[in-house]
């Protein structure tokens, strides 16, 4: 019984619970949303320790062993991504204090934010591959109604698209499922890397792993399907599209790397080059896109999806190098880029614009917010000795050791086109004064999303853009603890059968009483042979 | 059965791909609505069809005997059917606000937040 593998899940859902009680109570729901993802940042440190010590934490969910109940299983990649979604959430918690409007906060805006987390952790940290088919459907639910909140006309229309492509992948994904579980019969993710080992190699498995990509391709925003992510994310409630942007994409490109890795290893060669090429084709649409655009929040979504194709990259070069640079990728973009649409939202706050056109002479202003988000640009295009650059540099590195050269160059390019966006936005915001036919609202009169009047509050706006800033610089100047990590996580998803070992050794005698012993004893000769071979 | 029971699941799904390239968003959910309950049907068939065997261990046994229909896909539909209730429960919410809102019923008329 390992209850940290647990709390990661339940803490939200407890605490989105708390907040539905306490619906009429604003104080309260604006106190759990602190205290609540205090916590959960408390027990996230503490799955990380364990799994650092121990290598993998599983738990089976009712006692049930395990083939045939629900696994919760942390190893290092989902503590790391668990850690980062607390640290996101804690910084939104914060940050949403100041920003949220009323109307909003009477709308359930904390039960839901709480609700998403929930499903981000639940769908990092499941073993059974249907369960994170629902962890999935729980965090998309929160999130549509997120998206939402408020009403206006933008929102409906990027909601339309958002539901309809997200909900399409959700069948997708469901459907996979479904042929999975007709070809193996069982939905336990490490039962199913098993037997398909065993199974014999018909075209119906490489349907099922481009089913399986295009399914979390939709929902990480990859090329050619990441059209409902640019017509969505600039429109909800600034607060929102960072939790988004942190988060969401993110969950689609750890589900990637977790079935391409555990379940469709076999494969990997067939579709490694179609996955590499995509990788390619989204860092360059997305970086492109931004080119084109002059809205703050449109120019960052865009930078999303060319992110996105950092990350996949990694997966697709597929050596322990590169899927550690992958994940390094994710980290940094979580902090950078979550920090970048808080950034936006203070610049909207103070000038009331997302149009860069309409702003300017911050810098003047306000030196402080023009540091944190020099620091944060530079490190999104990968300049030392920020995080991106070392995210970057080991994919760079993973790429020439393969002698991927035409992949590494455009990653490489794209690293200078993603500069001259940030420079773009650092000339148009922080540079140049302020054209003088803009309005710009009162500094003291801050007006919240739905246009009331809110207590001045900058510094809770501030606090959480400093601290992720400075995590970006930190990450940069102490890469060699994490580079370390990376490498862990490297090396535990190329060699399944540690993971298999830690969801099915200790029931293998159940197993061996209900049904054929086949399976059981086969594991680990077959895992010794996987070994040797290379 | 199973012939039969995939041809019926193939029209689904392309009945639904239909639905859901029209231009209106009333059009567009029962797209999704169908595109959901052919999934369902697709876990249920594919899991085998078994007729009359319910997995019901008889007293004394550890195991049910041979042949018995498999209960896991069941509650597998179930739980895909609940979850698909509630989303399109707030599909359909969210198309009659959109409706409210942009006071069209055209996907062709909400290109405003497309660059």
């Amino acid at each position: 019984m390992r209850p940290e593998v647990a709390l990661p899940v339940l803490l939200p859902l407890l605490s989105g619970a708390i907040s539905l009680l306490f619906w009429r109570s604003r104080p309260m729901q604006r106190f759990m949303a602190v205290a609540g993802n205090v916590a959960l940042l408390i027990v996230s440190l503490w799955l990380f320790v364990a799994t650092l010590s121990d290598g993998y934490v599983t738990m089976q969910m009712g006692s049930w062993p395990a083939p045939f109940g629900i696994t919760l299983i942390a190893d290092l990649l989902s503590a790391v991504m668990v850690l980062m979604t607390a640290i996101i959430g804690l910084a939104m918690g914060i940050y949403s204090l100041a920003t949220t409007g009323r109307g909003h906060e009477k709308f359930g805006y904390y039960p839901l934010m709480h609700l998403l987390l929930a499903g981000v952790t639940g769908a990092f940290l499941t073993g059974d591959i249907f369960n994170l088919y629902v962890w999935f459907e729980v965090m998309l639910v929160a999130s549509f109604a997120l998206l939402i909140l408020g009403g206006e006309r933008a929102q409906m229309e990027g909601a339309i698209k958002y539901v309809t492509l997200n909900l399409l992948a959700s069948v997708i994904f469901l459907t996979a499922v479904g042929l999975l579980y007709g070809m193996v019969g069982t939905l336990n993710m490490a039962d199913i890397a098993l037997r398909m080992d065993e199974a014999e190699h018909t075209g119906m498995v490489e349907v099922l792993a481009v089913m399986f990509m295009v399914a979390f391709g939709i929902k990480a925003a990859a090329f050619p399907l990441f059209f409902w992510l640019p017509a969505s994310y600039h429109t909800p409630p600034v607060a929102v599209s960072a939790l988004f942007a942190g988060l969401l994409t993110k969950v689609g490109v750890y589900a990637m790397f977790r079935v391409f890795t555990l379940i469709f290893d076999q494969t990997m060669g067939y579709l490694q080059d179609i996955m590499l090429w995509g990788a390619v084709f989204t860092m360059v649409t997305g970086v492109l896109g931004a080119a084109a655009q002059y809205e703050f929040r449109r120019i960052l979504s865009f930078h999303i999806v060319s992110q996105i194709g950092y990350m996949i990259l990694g997966l697709a070069l597929y050596t322990p190098l590169a899927i550690a640079g992958g994940v390094f990728a994710i980290v940094h973009n979580m902090v950078v880029k979550t920090n970048l649409f808080l950034i936006s939202g203070i610049t909207h706050r103070l000038q009331g614009t997302y149009q860069l056109k309409k702003m300017g002479g911050l810098y003047r202003e306000r030196p402080w917010l023009a540091v944190a988000f020099f620091i944060s640009a530079f490190s999104l295009a990968g300049v030392p000795p920020l995080s991106g650059f070392f995210a970057k540099f080991v994919i760079v590195r993973a790429g020439l050791e393969v002698e991927a050269y035409v992949a590494t160059g455009i990653a490489l390019a794209v690293g200078l086109m993603t500069l001259y966006s940030m420079v773009k936005i650092w000339n148009e915001i922080f540079w140049k004064s302020l054209p003088e036919d803009n309005l710009v609202p009162e500094t003291a009169t801050p007006t919240g999303d739905d246009g009331r009047l809110l207590k001045p509050s900058l510094w809770m706006m501030y606090l959480p853009v400093m601290v992720l800033a400075l995590s970006s610089l930190l990450i940069g100047v102490f890469a060699e603890p994490i580079m370390w990590v990376m490498t862990g996580i490297g090396d535990q998803l190329l060699e399944p059968h540690g993971y298999i070992e830690a969801v099915l050794g200790a029931s293998a005698s159940a197993e061996d009483v209900l049904l054929d012993s086949a399976v059981a004893t086969d594991e680990e000769p077959k895992a010794d042979a996987g070994e040797e071979l290379p | 059965m199973e012939p039969l029971m995939a041809v019926a699941i193939g029209l689904l799904y392309a009945t639904a791909i239909f639905m859901m390239l029209r231009r209106s968003i009333v059009k567009l959910v029962i797209g999704l609505m169908l595109l959901s309950n052919a999934a369902n049907l697709l876990i249920f068939t594919t899991a085998g069809m078994t007729r009359g065997a319910p997995p019901l261990i008889a007293e004394g046994m550890m195991q049910p005997p041979s042949g018995v229909a498999d209960p896991l896909p069941q509650a597998v539909v179930l739980t895909a059917i609940v979850i698909a209730f509630g989303v399109l429960a707030f599909a359909v919410v969210l198309i009659r606000r959109a409706y409210e809102v942009v006071k069209a019923d055209d996907l062709d008329k909400m290109k405003d937040t497309d660059t």
